[in-house]
């Protein structure tokens, strides 16, 4: 595909469809550009992610099954494929019950600080991983703010799986909080009072009337939460203390095997972190179109 | 009656309480303790040593990084999510939503695997490693790789926040523009980016804070060379694992947090000022 058909047909006005990529026609658009923007978005898209990620799966297959095999089944990665997954797991539950509960707080009450806390609930968006990861290891070391007193209960956060999922907490809840609000403040507030005048209590509405309301949102938010605690590396490690067998993920195993340049190692990792990953894209894009369906 | 209607409609009042205190609690604990710890251990040994870990020409090395390696990954992004989010939004064609999808895919890859995709491409084994080193050039370990694996983790953002935006606004003011005889340029400068504006600036401010606040992707492909390949995160990293500088690397770290905290303020700023232009994006 070259740019100077491109740039010709954007810039002969009102008949670019007929233009370059036969198979993806604009139909129906009297508006300029759409080779030109398509022709760019799919190069660079190709460019600077699909062919990368191909040559990621090409290098795999280049392995052979029964390398991968090997590489996948020692008792260090499959620990750390278990605990990267079921950390996020983890996290991802939680993020689902607070998550909820912050979001119905936020769109149903007010209170002092709302603003305030509201506008917090990005930060995790926004602060870079890094410092999340140094910060939440000074809170919760044993001489930290939180990690002195939970100590003194007996509980150890840093350096241990515990603290692995807090990081994936924080850097999670903003997925559900921001999915749920905009459906809950849409829930037609009508419906609720039907409900009401028909005598149920508010317990029967909530779990009758809101929940199913909010049920394909949260479970989205929820998927998009565990999607990236998954691969979360810059807030999980400085935490975690990185044990092997204990605490190390799945992200860092791939980080010390390229720095030992075990490429095979570190490809057949990542593969299978991939397709694990894309599996939960997969669904999510069902759950979407189901919801678009029938919402 | 009445009381007993109203009684069904909202929680009772303990409950209410109970449901504020524990979002408080939480946020508080998840959100609002990090980043004041950040400001308290950098400013721990005294303003003079916080200013002094900037005097440090390593720590200066990266900050001039960073903000090199966001001035080239921001913009191209931002263009490529002006096109896609111009295709996408404006034209119906087969394979529209499986495009949407893709784009998103970076956002499901870990950051590690991210910068790893570029050491098998352009590494000393990867593909193009041997041709490269042929010609002396240095994408692995140096500039081009920071920045390319930048591009990948940042490349969503933009698209992202502009598809809802623009398929809601439609075509007709364009096609108005059109019809009054402006070119397609002209068009797209006078109609299409003052429509947009507003969100496309924040999907900048959010490309932007990624871009610099990134650390997996990048820590792969840097090479961790002192003063010359480690950005801001590597080096709050390096201070970080050196017992002497741990003031130093919160520091730094404070700097990075600040970057965050303007860019939810401006976001903040963005929402409540021009929120019904942006009323797209939400419920997305």
């Amino acid at each position: 595909m070259n740019s100077v058909v491109l740039a010709r047909s954007s810039a002969g006005m009102g008949q670019t469809s007929s233009s370059v990529t036969g198979r993806a026609r604009a139909r129906r658009s009297p508006l300029p550009g759409f080779g030109l923007s398509l022709g760019f978005s799919l190069t660079y898209l190709s460019l600077l992610v699909l062919i990368p990620l191909a040559a990621l799966f090409l290098h795999a297959a280049g392995l052979g099954p029964s390398a991968i095999w090997h590489e996948l089944t020692s008792h260090r990665v499959l620990h750390a494929l278990a605990l990267s997954f079921g950390g996020a797991l983890a996290a991802a539950a939680i993020n689902i019950v607070f998550g909820t509960l912050i979001a119905w707080t936020f769109v149903r009450y007010d209170f002092v600080g709302k603003r305030l806390f509201h506008a917090l609930i990005d930060l995790p968006f926004a602060l870079p991983t890094a410092v999340a990861g140094i910060a939440l290891t000074a809170l919760y070391s044993e001489n930290g703010w939180l990690g002195a007193p939970l100590a003194q209960l007996g509980i150890k956060v840093a350096y241990t799986p515990v603290g692995i999922i807090i990081a994936m907490v924080f850097i999670g809840l903003p997925f559900v909080v921001r999915t749920l609000e905009p459906v809950l403040e849409e829930a037609e507030k009508q419906l609720e009072e039907v409900a009401a005048t028909l005598g149920a209590t508010r317990r029967q509405t909530v779990v009758h009337i809101i929940l199913p309301t909010v049920l394909p949102a949260l479970l989205t938010g929820g998927a998009l939460a565990f999607a990236r605690a998954v691969g979360e590396y810059g807030s999980v490690i400085f935490i975690a203390g990185n044990l092997q067998n204990v605490s190390e993920i799945a992200p860092l195993l791939i980080m010390i095997r390229l720095e030992e340049f075990n490429y095979a190692g570190a490809t057949a990792l990542a593969s299978a972190m991939l397709v694990l990953s894309f599996a939960i894209l997969f669904a999510i894009n069902m759950l979407q179109g189901w919801r678009r369906r029938h919402g | 009656m009445a009381n007993r209607y109203r009684n069904s409609l909202v929680e009772p009042a303990p409950i209410r309480w109970l449901l504020i205190g524990v979002t408080l609690l939480f946020l508080g604990v998840f959100l609002l303790l990090p980043l004041i710890i950040v400001f308290v251990q950098a400013l721990g040994h005294g303003v003079e040593a916080f200013f002094g870990a900037f005097a440090d020409s390593d720590t200066k090395a990266a900050i001039k990084l960073t903000l090199l390696t966001a001035a080239i990954a921001v913009p191209l992004n931002t263009v490529f999510g002006v096109a896609a989010a111009w295709a996408i939004a404006k034209f119906e064609f087969r394979g529209k939503s499986l495009l949407s999808a893709l784009i998103d895919l970076p956002f499901s890859v870990s950051p590690v695997i991210a910068g790893m995709l570029f050491v098998l491409l352009f590494g000393a084994q990867g593909w193009f490693g041997p041709w490269l080193s042929a010609h002396d050039i240095k994408i692995v370990f140096a500039l081009p790789g920071i920045v390319l694996a930048t591009v990948f983790v940042t490349f969503p953002f933009v698209a992202r926040e502009l598809i809802p935006l623009m398929q809601a606004q439609g075509t007709e003011e364009e096609q108005a523009a059109l019809t009054l005889g402006a070119g397609g340029w002209r068009m797209f400068w006078h109609v299409t980016i003052p429509n947009i504006r507003w969100g496309l600036l924040y999907g900048v401010l959010l490309c932007n804070a990624r871009a610099m606040g990134e650390f997996g992707a990048v820590s792969v492909l840097s090479g961790h060379v002192r003063g010359l390949t480690n950005t801001m995160p590597l080096q709050i990293e390096l201070l970080y694992n050196d017992p002497g500088a741990y003031s130093a690397a919160f520091a730094v770290a404070s700097l990075l947090a600040l970057l965050g905290f303007v860019t939810l303020a401006l976001k903040n700023f963005l929402e409540w000022r021009h929120g019904d232009e942006l009323a797209a994006l939400r419920g997305n």
